[in-house]
């Protein structure tokens, strides 16, 4: 047993440093590192500069234009990019609807979208929930009619993250109701430039918006673009989710915002004018998180390891564990760090996330993003299967409850 | 990183596991707490033939040259099975004292008789008032012509009524708190002047209060450098938090275990309990809680090695806070769950919950180990 780097994967962070040191634009690192307003262009600038190193997507193998790099090397790459303030990548396009075309999708359908998915140039989002249909997602009732060589598509999906900017939606469409809800779900690839297809912005907590409704209304999808077997969809929706929730662990992210937090409570002032660290009750709250952050990283290389030893097994309803704990853990970092802004958070001012910003402000730079980050990461623990039901899955498939 | 265990690692954690399903159920091991002895002789024996007793010991004293992961599946395994033999205080404490500071002469004298099961020893260290402050020590060693000569009294001595001899911690210079001054002694449990009163701890185990009045040793029974001794005993009591942590997973595993169990068979409203999600996610939560414990209990295993003393107790500290908080958790949830039962000194989870508990009590509780890792952000 060994916690250290071996020398190959210390070289590999060495690489990766210095690639980071070169290549991320110092523009787009201020904006991720000081909590600014990020837009579609920054998200696919990175993605293109690393799609130039060969990079553009770590956890694919090489067959498919990825890096087939190891779990632990993703995780070396995540950590090291985060630290250095990189934007996260895309998730929907990456993560979710690769693995899924890679797994079940045809050749055909491989060659057509991997490869946009790699440069940047299409932005995909995810059409699973619908107003009636969150934690019982099999319940959902949007349809999907074979008409000759299309199917058409009526209903609406809901929370669709950064829909505003798609190309591409992937989805969850009823195609029978014969049988058990699960039985009568197929997964479909749709053009959001589609005939029939209306966005429409849900603005969130912290008055941004990152959401929207989205309106399908006899839109026509041709049977191309079937993933996979019709009615069998259920199967890869729940693969999918797997490969979620391991990047919902977020280890790299939060250590980077963990050590911003200790920098503001330095920064910050008590009520006693002695700096806020030295705030006992408070720095034990930081303390608390970075020995439960450190825990949760251990956590997370052992489930990596296991997973690279027996990759047909893949992550399985651990991946549930890493959900909830990482989910908590940056909401308590987020929550923390309103805390130390004191009442400086208080202010509303969405034009200081932008780059630029010269109008009034109150308390430090961070404090300008403390509440809106507080308030937004509530999501953390309602998204990608509420933790309520992680637990329901740890308890059944791990427990046998 | 490197999370897999070696072949040796592996065959000696499911020999010592199939001997403990073997030899150490519920009923055994409550008839070893309540013998006179408090342990095994017979399976002392036995862990001195597995080359258990010999692990943490160099090869050229009888021993296996170990390391503190090793120590770590012994203790995993002796935390599911509630072990009450005295392996923390002879081998972890003392053999690691007398391995890292002891003089050659010590060693070849002590190692040995360790390694085969033929001494028991006492780490004699903390006093009344101490609390967790390793550096508090009021006991006295004055010296005296060639030797020194020993007063004060010593509280909580684990096994320090059945230990043959004793590694007494005694001032030589300095005030009641000071860092520097502490030495290590040495003593004769049977010595002149030494006195112990035993007593039964809450989880089935043996300490002691120890008096030494006017006590003479020699010269050669000083351990380590005169004076120099707390670096030592703040390694040695890392090590045993190190392994404190593994045998609390071990505890907490085998406490999820038995609830799960009870979950599925205990039948109210008609229907198992275990079918009631409340419970079903407080199961869920005590999981992640002994995953985290884990995690953690690897950190120590691994970092208590690290050269860096800071970067050690900072690490060990880490894992003990968490682990505590784990094993309060995990512990009261479990005898919740068991409802009445759980409150009943029938089923093994009231001894598991007991056994948590004084672990987290043992070498600083959470909150103390907490505040360490709180402490060490204002050196950042």
């Amino acid at each position: 047993m060994d916690l250290n780097d071996t020398p190959e994967q210390s070289a590999f962070r060495r690489e990766v440093r210095a690639f980071l040191a070169a290549q991320l634009p110092p523009a787009l690192s201020h904006k991720v590192q000081h909590r600014l307003r990020l837009g579609k262009e920054d998200t696919v600038l990175w993605q293109r500069i690393l799609h130039q190193r060969g990079w553009g997507a770590p956890g694919w193998p090489k067959a498919f234009g990825g890096t087939g790099w190891s779990a632990i090397e993703q995780h070396i790459f995540e950590e090291e990019a985060a630290d250095a303030g990189a934007p996260r990548q895309l998730d929907f396009g990456l993560r979710m609807v690769a693995p899924v075309i890679m797994a079940f999708g045809n050749k055909a359908q491989q060659e057509r979208f991997l490869p946009r998915i790699l440069s940047g140039e299409d932005w995909w989002c995810q059409g699973y929930s619908e107003p009636g249909a969150g934690s019982d997602l099999a319940s959902l009732r949007t349809r999907a009619e074979r008409k000759g060589q299309h199917y058409v598509v009526n209903g609406q999906k809901a929370w669709t993250t950064l829909g505003q900017h798609a190309d591409w939606i992937f989805c969850l469409v009823r195609t029978s109701t014969e049988g058990r809800p699960q039985e009568g779900i197929s997964f479909l690839l749709i053009d959001m430039k589609s005939k029939g297809i209306t966005v429409r912005p849900t603005i969130m907590l912290d008055g941004e918006h990152e959401v929207n409704e989205t309106y399908f209304d006899d839109v026509e999808v041709p049977v191309e673009n079937l993933v996979g077997e019709e009615n069998r969809g259920w199967t890869y929706a729940k693969f999918l989710l797997g490969h979620e929730r391991t990047g919902l662990a977020n280890v790299g992210q939060w250590k980077r915002l963990l050590k911003r937090l200790e920098t503001v409570a330095r920064r910050e002032t008590a009520s006693n004018g002695r700096p806020l660290i030295e705030d006992a009750r408070f720095r034990d709250k930081v303390a608390q998180v970075k020995v439960e952050l450190l825990a949760l990283e251990v956590t997370l290389l052992r489930v990596l390891s296991a997973e690279a030893k027996d990759a047909k097994k893949g992550l399985g309803p651990v991946a549930s564990v890493l959900k909830i704990k990482g989910t908590e853990i940056g909401q308590a970092i987020f929550e923390l760090t309103m805390q130390a802004s004191g009442h400086d958070a208080l202010a509303y001012l969405p034009e200081a996330l932008e780059p630029g910003y010269s109008g009034p402000r109150v308390g430090g730079e961070h404090a300008a993003a403390a509440a809106g980050d507080y308030f937004n990461m509530r999501k953390l623990s309602i998204f990608g299967g509420s933790n309520e039901i992680q637990r329901n899955i740890i308890s059944q498939m791990l427990l046998g409850l | 990183m490197d999370f897999s265990y070696t072949e040796e690692q592996q065959a000696l954690q499911d020999s010592l596991r199939r001997f403990l399903a073997k030899e150490y159920d519920f009923e055994k091991r409550r008839q070893i707490s309540r013998s006179a002895a408090g342990y095994s002789k017979e399976h002392w024996r036995t862990l001195a033939e597995m080359g258990v007793l010999g692990l943490g010991i160099p090869e050229a004293h009888g021993g296996m040259n170990g390391s503190p992961v090793d120590t770590m599946l012994v203790m995993e395994s002796f935390g599911r099975a509630l072990v009450l033999e005295p392996y923390l205080p002879t081998v972890v404490l003392c053999g690691g004292l007398v391995r890292d500071a002891g003089t050659e002469a010590q060693q070849a004298a002590l190692l040995p008789a360790i390694a085969m099961g033929e001494l028991l020893m006492a780490f004699a260290h903390y006093e009344q008032g101490s609390r967790y402050a390793l550096e508090h020590v009021a006991t006295t060693a004055k010296r005296e012509g060639n030797g020194y000569v020993l007063n004060g009294a010593k509280s909580l001595v684990l096994s320090g009524l059945q230990a043959g001899k004793l590694l007494v911690s005694a001032r030589t210079a300095g005030g009641a708190r000071d860092r520097a001054g502490v030495s290590l002694f040495l003593v004769d449990r049977e010595a002149p002047g030494v006195s112990a009163q035993g007593y039964v701890t809450q989880d089935g185990g043996r300490a002691a209060e120890v008096k030494l009045a006017d006590v003479r040793v020699g010269a050669d029974a000083l351990l380590g450098l005169e004076g120099g001794a707390l670096p030592v005993i703040e390694r040695a009591v890392d090590l045993a938090i190190a392994a404190l942590c593994a045998e609390a997973v071990g505890a907490m595993d085998a406490l999820l275990e038995t609830t799960r169990e009870y979950l599925k068979t205990r039948k109210q409203f008609g229907t198992p309990i275990g079918r009631f999600q409340v419970l079903q996610h407080r199961m869920a939560d005590m999981l992640i809680a002994i995953e985290q414990a884990r995690s953690m209990a690897m950190v120590a295993a691994v970092k208590v090695q690290s050269e860096d003393a800071a970067e050690r107790r900072r690490m060990v500290s880490s894992a003990k806070a968490l682990v505590g908080q784990s094993a309060r958790y995990v512990g009261q949830q479990a005898v919740q769950l068991h409802g009445g039962m759980g409150v009943t000194d029938e089923l093994a989870a009231a001894h598991l919950f007991k056994r948590l508990t004084v672990i987290n009590a043992t070498f600083g509780d959470a909150d103390h180990h907490l505040a360490q890792v709180s402490d060490s952000l204002l050196v950042a």
